[in-house]
């Protein structure tokens, strides 16, 4: 772990509100490998985004924030805003979630990436702009030139996040964190806005904490998932290992809310009953337990911690006759940890089964 | 700018920003689900009552609002008692001239022997009673003429609308002269001063209503109940009305305290109420002359003018904080 | 940008000439003008009728409107109902109640705004506190109280310890006054303190509560934070980007509130004894002289539609999101 770029530890977010505290992480630890593409997956009001923006230590006046954030080795967690200003943009970028309202309506884009680039680089502003030209023309925008004199509300809301996403790389960053970079986009433009992503990745070498509720976009870039709920990780894996072994009940439901071009036939879709419990106060127990098909009376009682996750199939030990393809067969279980008390069993279910089928006479909304 | 917004972007912004960014709020979730023409099978009544008690714990939990409802309340209280129960009346003569405050006279008595204490207590229950009038007043004209503008659009609310701005250049004060000088020669009784007040006080709230229905009428469930059928006049009553609710309240009781200074700025300089009557500014206005010698004339007045405007506007900025969405929201 | 200012003004023309109807008739259907001089015997008759004439009072309403309208439009306001012509009277009272007036408007901004600043990056703190709850004492405190309590409270005693007249509390000169402007500059001085204290006191508040309010909102907004993310000083965020963002919604409140400053002065005057425009309004709204209350009206109402339209320009500086058209 010592040459992780960045590494969280027990991070803990409480938030006092007038209807009284709001726990919106209650511990949560990774760490980021150099180049590594994380994906923070969770329903909204899981704390995700909280815990980016902790980390860049830009969360509201009314937010305690415990634990440890180490960047190069270095804790930066209670830093004062004048140090973290020397980081930030530098070590570590941020993309935000509504491009409409990101940018500063009143300043052009080019001065506002220009204003970045001079934040830590000795160049004139001339240099700055020019730079800021290179950078729009690396994100895709087009007549970048003459762009860079426009103002935010001329361009439209996927041309805005790729000019986010150039503020973000404009320092070369070590670590880029994407809080849900496409949510608020077309779904048409949203392909677009990743590929602007990648180029990001690939020109700075950063590494990348993708914070999402879709599955589809961590398919497509994530190495490593972590799936969130209620404020906690409940399961931490390979891609191939949360996709193919989920063994936390909260991740099949995710992935059974997922339309997948591998099922057979006409297979519905399956929602998750209920909704996130409330964040205000001590809960016990697991929090996904009133929502959970395979709930037993130990979960009502006590709070699962993440464990490593056996997946291995009971009777046939190493013989490899599984039903499946033998690609799926080869997920081990190298650090796949989740936070079930039947995380085993749950992992040896077929994907994405556990949950009833959604059916159109019934009103309900899945994550 | 279309035709039908008479209002410059400037304007219509100030508009936005007091209705949702620093001003007044609609009340949270008080959406309706769409398609929802029958709110009792949504049990809309049970979130309006749940709406209501989060309301209400917030402006508990605001200090300054809860000292302001007290002062309020005490003040009310404490002029109608001493209405029914204090010896003297506002218009009692004694024999004790200009006699500092004492057990018999607690603020003194002026030069005529008049109990100072009865009159502020009458002037106080005078104003209140006026502010409360010019507050229905002004929030029934207000409302019915921005929901008339927002829902119809097009000429009806430009014509309306150039009505208000007819308000809007010319200094609120200077109409109400011309106004209580007309009305003061043909009655002078505090209900007339109560409505030309009211006359002048709509215009903010048919701005703020206006310019919400503007933005309410575009939303999915007023949209679903025009599509089962529902009458227009059932969609604003029912559907638009009460998710404006929350600007239109504060409103409200900022106008109540506008109109106590409007009401006793005219009674100071002699348009509003007329003596034997009293209000808070018309004793001012006799105190003024005596202010460093027989103070208890000017002190008391003034002090309990000001207490109660403040303690309204307290109230105000309480139920304000209160009805704002935004107030209890994580950043996530 | 020209087209929308003109397209403002011939609106606020409209809407200013309906205004002048109304206050015609209002004030025209409330009495006789001429009611007190007809009840004096020692005045001869012909000098009624003389003064109906000159005041077109015999003629029919319609008439006597177009009568004001026609000359009006030609910056002749007619004669009072002294006989007096309107114009000079009108110009020299101006004078007097400007000089306090822009004054006072100018403090009050630059004041609102620092005051406003200051309490938003305190916020919680105890200077925060003792500001808002000053600010909302001074909104709440009607014009007369305070102009009441600077005058018997501060102003007295002060020229009474310090046995000299440093604040004048009545008229806003002294009568005998003459010599060049520059000598008789100390003395204005004197005069007009109080007054555009008072005028300031009243103005500020609800703009410093509205400038806290904003700065507020503007810090929590998702820019500032982005802003914040690049990794640029904290004082460059504040003076770039929440400062720069949060002086747009006050531009419109500014501006929206210059008619009531115009109504604030008018008490003012009465309270300290100004001959300004108020007093001259409210004597002639009180011997029903409609000559007085429309020339009011207009130059008024001018001043709010020209600090409005002001206000659009600025407001268009300000914000590259607005264009006027």
């Amino acid at each position: 772990m010592t040459d992780a770029t960045m590494t969280v530890d027990h991070l803990v977010v409480d938030f006092s509100t007038g209807d009284g505290t709001v726990r919106a992480v209650r511990g949560i630890s990774f760490s980021l490998a150099p180049q590594e593409v994380l994906g923070i997956v969770g329903e909204s009001g899981s704390g995700k985004s909280v815990t980016a923006l902790a980390t860049m230590g830009l969360l509201a006046k009314n937010a305690t924030v415990t634990g440890s954030i180490t960047y190069a080795g270095r804790e930066i967690l209670g830093l004062k805003e004048k140090q973290l200003a020397k980081i930030r943009g530098i070590g570590i970028a941020m993309i935000f979630q509504d491009p409409m309202t990101s940018l500063n309506p009143v300043y052009t884009v080019g001065w506002q990436i220009a204003e970045a680039v001079q934040a830590h680089q000795d160049v004139d502003k001339n240099e700055a702009m020019a730079k800021a030209v290179a950078l729009l023309q690396l994100v895709g925008i087009p007549n970048a030139e003459r762009r860079v004199q426009d103002y935010p509300h001329e361009f439209s809301g996927g041309m805005r996040q790729r000019v986010v996403i150039a503020i973000a790389m404009a320092n070369n960053p070590a670590v880029i964190l994407a809080d849900e970079p496409t949510t608020a986009l077309d779904v048409t433009v949203q392909a677009q806005v990743l590929d602007s992503l990648k180029t990001a990745l690939a020109e700075t070498k950063a590494s990348l904490l993708l914070i999402t509720h879709d599955l589809g976009v961590i398919a497509g870039l994530a190495d490593r998932v972590l799936v969130m709920y209620a404020g906690r990780p409940v399961e931490i894996g390979t891609v191939d290992q949360i996709f193919y072994r989920p063994a936390m009940p909260y991740t099949h439901g995710l992935l059974g809310s997922l339309p997948r071009l591998d099922s057979q036939g006409a297979e519905r879709l399956r929602q998750i009953p209920g909704a996130p419990p409330s964040m205000v106060g001590e809960m016990k127990g697991c929090p996904f337990a009133p929502r959970c098909p395979m709930r037993a009376d130990i979960c009502d009682e006590q709070e699962p911690n993440l464990a490593p996750v056996d997946s291995q199939p009971l009777d046939s030990p190493a013989d490899g006759s599984g039903s499946a393809g033998s690609a799926l067969d080869e997920i081990d279980d190298a650090g796949h940890v989740a936070a079930c008390h039947f995380a085993g069993d749950v992992a040896r279910l077929p994907v994405a089964s556990m949950f009833p089928d959604t059916s159109a006479d019934h009103e309900g909304v899945a994550p | 700018m279309t035709e039908t917004s008479d209002l410059s972007p400037r304007q219509q912004r100030l508009r936005r920003v007091s209705t949702s960014e620093v001003g007044m709020h609609t009340l949270p979730e008080a959406v309706p689900p769409a398609g929802s023409d029958d709110e009792a099978r949504y049990g809309m009544a049970g979130d309006a009552r749940g709406q209501l008690a989060t309301v209400a714990r917030r402006f508990i939990h605001s200090p300054m609002a809860v000292i302001g409802l007290c002062i309020f309340f005490g003040l009310a209280v404490a002029a109608i008692l001493t209405e029914m129960f204090w010896t003297y009346s506002y218009t009692s003569i004694t024999n004790t001239l200009n006699a500092p405050p004492s057990l018999a006279h607690p603020m003194g008595t002026n030069s005529i022997g008049g109990d100072v204490f009865a009159q502020a207590m009458h002037g106080t229950l005078q104003d209140i009673e006026i502010a409360l009038v010019v507050a229905v007043l002004a929030t029934f004209i207000g409302a019915t003429v921005g929901a008339i503008a927002g829902f119809y659009r097009g000429g009806t609310d430009t014509a309306l609308m150039r009505f208000v701005d007819l308000i809007l250049v010319i200094p609120v004060l200077a109409i109400l002269i011309v106004l209580a000088h007309i009305v003061a020669k043909q009655a002078s009784n505090w209900l007339w001063l109560a409505i030309i007040i009211g006359a002048v006080s709509w215009t903010y709230v048919a701005r703020l209503v206006r310019a919400d229905f503007l933005s309410l009428r575009e939303r999915d469930f007023v949209e679903a109940s025009r599509a089962l059928g529902a009458s227009n006049r059932r969609i604003i009553v029912r559907h638009m009305l009460p998710n404006a609710l929350g600007p239109i309240i504060v409103n409200a009781t900022i106008t109540v305290a506008l109109s106590i200074v409007l009401e006793s700025t005219l009674s100071y300089i002699g348009l509003g109420i007329q003596p034997p009557n009293v209000s808070l500014g018309l004793l001012v206005d006799q105190g003024q002359d005596s202010a460093t010698t027989e103070w208890w004339l000017f002190v008391f007045p003034v002090v309990i003018l000001v207490v109660l405007i403040l303690s309204i506007f307290f109230i105000g900025d309480g139920l304000r904080e209160a009805l704002d969405p935004k107030k209890n929201r994580v950043r996530a | 940008m020209l087209a929308y200012i003109l397209r403002r003004l011939v609106i606020s023309i409209f809407v200013l000439f309906l205004a002048t109807i109304l206050v015609f008739l209002l004030v025209a259907e409330s009495g006789d003008p001429l009611a007190l001089l007809r009840a004096n015997p020692k005045i001869p008759h012909r000098v009624i009728l003389a003064r109906e004439n000159l005041l077109h009072l015999n003629d029919p309403l319609y008439e006597r409107y177009w009568i004001w309208f026609s000359h009006a439009i030609h910056g002749d306001f007619g004669n009072t109902v002294a006989g007096q012509a309107v114009r000079p009277q009108l110009v020299s009272h101006l004078l007097v109640t400007l000089r306090m007036v822009i004054l006072a408007t100018l403090i009050s901004i630059v004041l609102a705004l620092a005051v406003g600043v200051y309490a938003a990056l305190r916020q919680g703190k105890v200077a925060d506190h003792v500001a808002t709850v000053t600010n909302f004492l001074f909104l709440a405190a009607p014009v007369f109280v305070v102009g009441l309590l600077l005058k018997e409270f501060v102003a007295i005693p002060i020229n009474e310890h310090l046995n000299r007249i440093v604040f004048y509390t009545n008229g806003e000169q002294s009568p005998t006054l003459s010599g060049s402007f520059f000598s008789r500059l100390p003395d204005y001085a004197a005069h007009t303190a109080l007054p555009t204290i008072t005028l300031i006191l009243v103005s500020y508040s609800s703009w410093a509560i509205y400038q806290r309010a904003s700065i507020l909102e503007t810090l929590d907004s998702d820019h500032v934070r982005l802003a914040r993310s690049k990794g640029i000083s904290p004082r460059r965020v504040l003076m770039r980007h929440v400062f720069r963002n949060a002086l747009i919604p006050v531009t419109t409140v500014i501006a929206l509130d210059f008619a009531a400053i115009l109504g604030g002065a008018l008490i003012t005057e009465i309270v300290f004894g100004w001959q300004g425009l108020g007093i001259w309004f409210l004597n002639g709204v009180n011997g029903l002289d409609i000559n007085i209350t429309l020339a009011y009206l207009l130059v008024t109402a001018t001043f709010v539609i020209l600090f409005n339209l002001l206000a659009d320009i600025i407001y268009a500086f300000l914000d590259p999101r607005i264009r006027y058209d």
